[in-house]
Formats: structure tokens, C-alpha cells, sequence
């Protein structure tokens, strides 16, 4: 049953329409807009700066994939505690990490969200409720588990929210995480973006089913799996989720179907690695999930096509002024290579 | 003040009752916790005291439950993780090695996960390769992850409620072998673990015999037998292997002017090697008079036959004859 919906929702040549939007506030949808777009002009940003020479940490971009962490964003709180991987530019940004101390931290610059001291891989920001972000994969999905415990502890109403991928369904410790989280009852979202590729591996040559929720399934957790390019669906699927999490129901899963325009890392396109990539690499950009709102929201009159040009302007000049900030902090000083080992540094 | 002897034992679990009774942020997670049988009597009735939520015996999931504890410390908690055997902790090296001990630098001192985990090692009773391992050494080697080996039953109550108060993540170890070792305690002072060193536990003049955990204890009672054979040895007891402290150790060497250390890991790599190394390049020319020793396990896995278990393992022999071996061959310096 899941399995045929994610076949559908894998189709490439559907799902290009503007979005449903029918009933959603307006002015919710212009934010999301707006927060998709600071997040592809980061992005994109970034990945001219890798091509420059100027950014030399691994960077992983999300092009194409920004609908699910802004529509996952919209259900949360600052107090809610969320966690990224190696692809978590948007899971940063969306939340309102601040794009400077983004940039700041790709530049290894004192200033940037870890102190210049983790680049891409490796972003925290604890006042907006992002607690970290790791490249080894799934790694930080029963840490999740652990802040979700910490929540129940002490009777908070509190979520927290676990990104990953498909291949992150391959490791064991996901397995460990929807068991404890399921066992204990605990108010945690984990949020997969399949976006089929594993590096450059496809999850047909990982897995013998295309769709990663079979797993939470088999662990009793409640499951939804979406067009991860639907803003809309996105934030209605995790309305469901999140509001059962924070009443007691315990842990929820949510399956995220989507693709990524660039490779693995880097800002290379990457058409030419793997299987399907090359043959479905346009029509998925037909699915553009900015795109597909804009026209929805230009088809119910909330945007004209002015108003979208202007705010792609002011949007792209924030990225700009941020970027031009960034480059201007300074580096760690040396001694911080020693100093932040542990928390107090008498040793 | 009761002046009744507790043993290293008894000490864990006066640890555990006095960190749950005045620590609201603590709770102790792990597998085998409702059961006397993995942890010893180290943990008895913690459950029916303080709540199976607050002692959470766990499903078969060590890096899961490690990871749990990384994320709960994250948010104010302070939680301990119980690894009955430090062997099946491998399993938890991801949660522990790359993300606990790296948590704070590479988030560049934004935040610290304040977690503590406690490996027993339990060894011997022909257990064999997987159920008796001593890995102090291998996390010793990763900085960002403290680690401590309480040898006394007073380091086994005081360290356990040091680390778990510390803010950085902390590998408390205890050995199963030191569990009947007894003294009386004073009433618990909580104490900053950064502040805590190795530690002269018995003067001497002619040699320097260095142990951390039980080791410490093999050195106790060596240099009983040595001083029978008129030779004074001093005994130092490393307490922290991470971050190690090599004044204590070198301030001795120079007036023992000669060094043994015993370690219950293995050599290459090992934590004796580094005590050594650390001796050598602060001591003046000429200080030593014999070279140092190490007496360790040799490398091999631990065997199960008690007959290959009992040259396998250092023993009082072991470094009494050591030692001995070390003042024969100095030269002579009086």
C-alpha cells in the first residue's frame, strides 16, 4: 500500500502542477515562500563559492529538496529540539538560522554558527531550537531519540525532530532509534528525505523497496509519506504528527519523497553518476517545489508576478549582504583549537 | 562518621543513591540494570528506590542507548549509561568517539554533552576474548572523552559523582576485580573532576610503580612483598588516563630515579607505553638508572582456559618480579 504511493509519488512526469493550496492562509504561504527561497539563494551561493575556491569544507546541497524542512518548520517551536546530518543547510535556515553565521561557518570564520569551528558538515544554533548537525549518517537520529526522552522527563510539551535520508535507513542504529523511541512513547519526529540517492548509488541497488517507512511500520510508529516538494502536504503531514508527538502518542514518522538537483557534494549537477540520475534529472526539476507554490499562489491571487520579482530581489540582495559580512569575520584564533575540547579548559 | 569499611563495590552504589537523591538531572540508562546479575550488587534495588523511569533497563541497543543519552544531555540532563562489559560497548564507539567526545569542538564550545558512561570490565573465570577486555586505552586516545579508573572505594563513590557533575562526556570505568576492596569512607564532598590527579598512594625511595584501576591495586601489594625484601617502592595511582597528567608520575621518577608500570591492557599503544613516554621527555639526562618496564597483558586476546588465564593476566608476582628485575639491572648511583 505505502509502497504503491511511493511509486506514484516517484513518478516523474506527475506532481508538476501548482500546489493544492485550497483552505491554507495566504500569508503562511508567502513565508514559506520566502524561507524557500533564502534557503536555494544560500544554497546557491554556496555552491558558486565551492566553484570559486573561496568555500573548501565539503558541502552538501539540498537544491530542490527546501519544501520539506520549511513545511516541517512551520509545526515547530524554539523550544522543540531538532537535528540535522550532512545535508542540513535547510533544516538550519528554515528554523531562521541566521544565513551569515551560515556563510560564516562554510568560511571557517569566527563568527559562523559553530564558531568556525565544524564548516557545512557541522551547524548549531540552540536558540532557535537547532541542537546539531553531523555528517556521519544517522548518527544523530537517537540523539534525537534522547532529547525526545529528556522532553517526557520533565513533562514538556516539546518535540524533537530527527533529519535524514534513505541511506540513513540502512544503518542499524535507526533500527535501535524507532525501537527505543517506540518502546518509551517518546515525542519524536523522524522526518526521512528520500530523495532516492545514496551518494551516487540508487535505492534500488541498496534496498529491495524504494520506500524507507516499512521500517517505522514494523516498529508500530504512525507513518506518513508525502510529496516532499508540496509545501502544503509537507506542513499538513507533520500537523498530524507532531500533534499526536506533543499529546502522548509517542514517536512519528514521516517519509519525504524528493530529489536533489546537485551531486552528492559539491556543486556539481552530477547527471552523469549512477543509474536514473541522467534520465530523470529535468523532468524532476519539473517539480520544482518554489516553483509549483509561486503558481498556486499567483493562480489565487495572493502574489502578483511583480510582487514575486521584488521579493526575489530583496531576498537575493539579503544573501548577498550576508555573504559579503561573512567574508569580512575573521578566523578562529589559534588557541581555540585547544580551547573548546572540553567545556572548562583547567584540564 | 560510621567507621565501618565499604568496599569499591558498596562505594558505586552509595555514588549512585547520593547523585539520584540530590541531582534531579540524573538518570542512569542501560542493559541489565533491573538485574543484580550484570552489574554486581553495584546498582541493588536503585530501581525500586528511585523509579524505573529514572533506572531505565533497556532493549539490546548500545550505540541506540549511548546516542539516547548524548541527545538527553543535550538538553539538560545528566544521564549515565550503564555498559556492563566494556567489549559490547564497542558497539557504542559511533555515539561515544564521534559524536559525545566531539560534540563541543566541532560545535566550537556551543554546547557540551554532559554524560557519563560506565564500562565495567569483568574479566577472568575463563570468559574468554569477548567478555574481558580493559579498551581504557583506546578511548584514552580520543580527546573531548574524559576517562576515569577509580582503584580505591573511595575514588569508586568520589569519581563516579565527579564525572557524572562534569559537563564534558566522562568514561567512568570500574573493575569487577577491585569490587572487594575495602576502606572507610569520609562523607562525599562533590568535587570538579578537572581538578583531579594522580596520586601518591605509598612513599618509597627505590623505584616508582605506576597503576591505574586494578593495576593499582597489583602495585599495592607488590610493593608490600618488595618491602619485605627491603626495597621501599613508591605507589602512584593514575585515577584519570584522560586527560593524563604526567607531573605526579615524573616529580616520583625523580627521586626513585627508576620506574615500573603496570597496565591490565594490552602494550603496543597502550596506556603504560604513554606513562613512560610522558616520563622520559620530562626528565632531566641521566635521572634514570635502569630502564623503565612495562608490565602488561601480552598481545594476545584473552584466552578462556584458566591455565592460559593465569599467565595471561599481570599478577602481585609479575611486577614484584619486575621491580626487582629493574633494581638489579640499575647502575650503581649511591
Amino acid at each position: 500500500m505505502e509502497a504503491q504511493t511511493v511509486e506514484r509519488l516517484a513518478d516523474v512526469e506527475s506532481f508538476r502542477a501548482p500546489l493544492d493550496i485550497t483552505g491554507v492562509d495566504g500569508t503562511l504561504l508567502l513565508r514559506q515562500l520566502r524561507d524557500m527561497l533564502v534557503i536555494r539563494y544560500a544554497e546557491e551561493r554556496i555552491g558558486d563559492m565551492v566553484t570559486e575556491g573561496k568555500v573548501r569544507c565539503p558541502c552538501h546541497l539540498g537544491i530542490g529538496q527546501e519544501a520539506i524542512a520549511v513545511g516541517v518548520s512551520a509545526l515547530l517551536r524554539h523550544t522543540d529540539r531538532v537535528f540535522g546530518g550532512h545535508r542540513s543547510h535547510s533544516h538550519f535556515l528554515a528554523l531562521g538560522g541566521d544565513p551569515y553565521r551560515l556563510f560564516a561557518e562554510v568560511l571557517g570564520r569566527v563568527d559562523g554558527a559553530s564558531g568556525g569551528m565544524g564548516g557545512s558538515m557541522h551547524l548549531v544554533d540552540e536558540a532557535v531550537g537547532f541542537l546539531g548537525s553531523v555528517p556521519i549518517v544517522a548518527a544523530t537520529v537517537p540523539l534525537a531519540v534522547g532529547a525526545a526522552l529528556s522532553a517526557k522527563r520533565r513533562k514538556l510539551t516539546d518535540v524533537a525532530v530527527c533529519y535524514f535520508g534513505d541511506g540513513a535507513a540502512e544503518e542499524g542504529v535507526v533500527h535501535e532509534s524507532l525501537n527505543f523511541a517506540a518502546t518509551f512513547g517518546l515525542p519524536v519526529l523522524f522526518v526521512c528525505e528520500n530523495n532516492f540517492f545514496s551518494s551516487h548509488l540508487h535505492i534500488q541497488q541498496r534496498q529491495p523497496d524504494i520506500s524507507v517507512a516499512r521500517f517505522a511500520q514494523a516498529h508500530r510508529i504512525r507513518t506518513e509519506i508525502v510529496d516532499g516538494n508540496d509545501v502544503v502536504a509537507v506542513s499538513a503531514a507533520t500537523a498530524r504528527l507532531v500533534e499526536g508527538a506533543r499529546s502522548g502518542e509517542g514517536p512519528g514518522f514521516l517519509e519525504a519523497i524528493t530529489y536533489r538537483w546537485r551531486g552528492h557534494v559539491g556543486p556539481r549537477e552530477d547527471i552523469d553518476v549512477g543509474v536514473a540520475r541522467k534520465e530523470n534529472h529535468a523532468a524532476w526539476k519539473q517539480r520544482d517545489p518554489v516553483r509549483r507554490l509561486v503558481d498556486a499562489l499567483v493562480a489565487r491571487g495572493e502574489l502578483t508576478v511583480e510582487r514575486h520579482e521584488s521579493l526575489q530581489v530583496e531576498v537575493r540582495r539579503l544573501i548577498h549582504d550576508a555573504w559579503a559580512r561573512a567574508e569580512t569575520s575573521p578566523f578562529p584564533a589559534e588557541s581555540a583549537l585547544l580551547d573548546c575540547v572540553f567545556a572548562r579548559n583547567e584540564r | 562518621m560510621s567507621t565501618a569499611a565499604t568496599t569499591y563495590c558498596e562505594a558505586i552504589l552509595q555514588a549512585f543513591e547520593h547523585l539520584l537523591e540530590h541531582h534531579e538531572d540524573v538518570f542512569v540508562i542501560g542493559q541489565g540494570l533491573w538485574s543484580p546479575w550484570y552489574v554486581g550488587n553495584s546498582m541493588k534495588d536503585l530501581d525500586r528506590k528511585f523509579g524505573t523511569d529514572r533506572i531505565m533497563d533497556t532493549p539490546v541497543s548500545e550505540d541506540g542507548t549511548t546516542g539516547v543519552a548524548v541527545g538527553a544531555s543535550l538538553c539538560g540532563d545528566r544521564p549515565i549509561v550503564v555498559h556492563p562489559r566494556l567489549d559490547f560497548m564497542i558497539l557504542a564507539a559511533n555515539s561515544l568517539v564521534n559524536q559525545a567526545a566531539k560534540w563541543s569542538h566541532m560545535l566550537g564550545g556551543k554546547a557540551h554533552p554532559s554524560m557519563t558512561v560506565r564500562g565495567i570490565i569483568n574479566r577472568g573465570g575463563e570468559q574468554g576474548a569477548q567478555h574481558s577486555q580493559a579498551l581504557h586505552a583506546w578511548f584514552a586516545h580520543v580527546p573531548g572523552l574524559r576517562v576515569v579508573m577509580p582503584a580505591t572505594a573511595a575514588d569508586a563513590r568520589d569519581l563516579l559523582i565527579a564525572s557524572v557533575l562534569c559537563d564534558d562526556p566522562v568514561l567512568y570505568i570500574d573493575d569487577r576485580w577491585c569490587y572487594d576492596d575495602a576502606e572507610v569512607l569520609p562523607p562525599v564532598v562533590e568535587r570538579p573532576l578537572w581538578a583531579e590527579r594522580p596520586r601518591v598512594i605509598r612513599d618509597g625511595r627505590d623505584i616508582t610503580l605506576v597503576g591505574a584501576g586494578h593495576s593499582t591495586l597489583l602495585c599495592r601489594q607488590a610493593a608490600e612483598e618488595l618491602a619485605a625484601q627491603g626495597i621501599s617502592a613508591e605507589v602512584v595511582d593514575l585515577r584519570v588516563v584522560n586527560p593524563l597528567d604526567h607531573q605526579v608520575v615524573t616529580q616520583s621518577v625523580e627521586r626513585t630515579r627508576r620506574l615500573c608500570v603496570v597496565d591490565g591492557g594490552w602494550s603496543t599503544c597502550g596506556l603504560a607505553g604513554e606513562v613512560i613516554a610522558g616520563v622520559v621527555e620530562r626528565l632531566g639526562p641521566g635521572t634514570l638508572v635502569a630502564a623503565p618496564r612495562r608490565v602488561t597483558l601480552p598481545d594476545a586476546p584473552a584466552p578462556s582456559s584458566s591455565a592460559l588465564e593465569r599467565v595471561y593476566y599481570p599478577s602481585v608476582a609479575t611486577v614484584t618480579a619486575a621491580a626487582t628485575s629493574i633494581i638489579g639491572n640499575s647502575a650503581s648511583v649511591r
